[in-house]
């Protein structure tokens, strides 16, 4: 299934990209970070164990359990600081 | 009157006109207003500025569900919050809101429990630009995690 990836702030940077489509077979937001972090380098960094970061999908808030399907909007990023 | 209003945008602002809006209504007794501005220390000595950044479509969606909780809280006859995103200099408004109710405490306690959960739940990002020019992302604030607590 294809899912659109979206990335802000921090992690823009350290990713080189603010968007991508992405086709994977993770079903949950858990596997999806698995399979991220297999690309090394900035994504095993930003995304490691120990590293604190937020996951919403679909622009709703998602937990490591939360499912995926086609066509979601995953978006990826450091804790908000407006305000 | 749509009683609640939620606006992000690059532009300035006029707080007058904004707390004006809220001041006809002859139910409410008492309108509040926070407006935060770009201040010239943060994270970091000599802020020169700020470029905020935002998750359009979330961030409104976070910041109308953040005003429908005051409401349920309180008897929040109308409010409004308006967020700046992009360059933002010295001085220069960056975030207002205002609520409008019966008496001031519930007006009061409106207007902090939207600004603490604005600052911890909608996807706003704050970039410090510093005098000689370098800039670095704003660490997300224990104390500002902390502040919702108090609403629990």
């Amino acid at each position: 299934m294809k899912l659109n990836m979206v990335y802000f702030a921090r992690l823009k940077d350290s990713f080189g990209t603010g968007q991508e489509s992405l086709e994977t077979d993770a079903t949950s937001v858990a596997e999806l970070l698995v399979e991220l972090r297999q690309r090394g380098g900035s994504w095993a960094t930003e995304l490691g164990h120990g590293k604190t970061f937020r996951v919403a999908c679909n622009q709703e808030l998602a937990g490591p359990d939360s499912a995926l399907r086609d066509g979601d909007e995953v978006a990826i990023f450091p804790p908000v600081t407006g305000g | 009157m749509q009683p609640f209003t939620v606006r992000v945008q690059t532009g300035r602002f006029d707080t007058g006109a904004e707390i004006d809006r809220l001041s006809c209504n002859p139910a409410c007794g008492a309108v509040v207003s926070f407006s935060g501005l770009v201040r010239d220390y943060g994270d970091r000595q000599d802020v020169a500025a700020l470029e905020l950044e935002h998750y359009p479509g979330m961030t409104e969606k976070a910041l109308h569900t953040i005003i429908e909780q005051a409401g349920q809280r309180w008897q929040l006859q109308a409010a409004t919050i308006i967020h700046r995103v992009g360059y933002l200099a010295l001085g220069e408004p960056i975030v207002l809101v205002v609520t409008a109710c019966s008496h001031r405490k519930d007006a009061f306690a409106a207007a902090e429990f939207l600004m603490d959960f604005l600052k911890t739940a909608a996807p706003f990002w704050k970039k410090e630009i510093l005098q000689d020019g370098s800039a670095h992302w704003v660490e997300a604030k224990h104390s500002d995690q902390a502040a919702i607590g108090r609403w629990q």
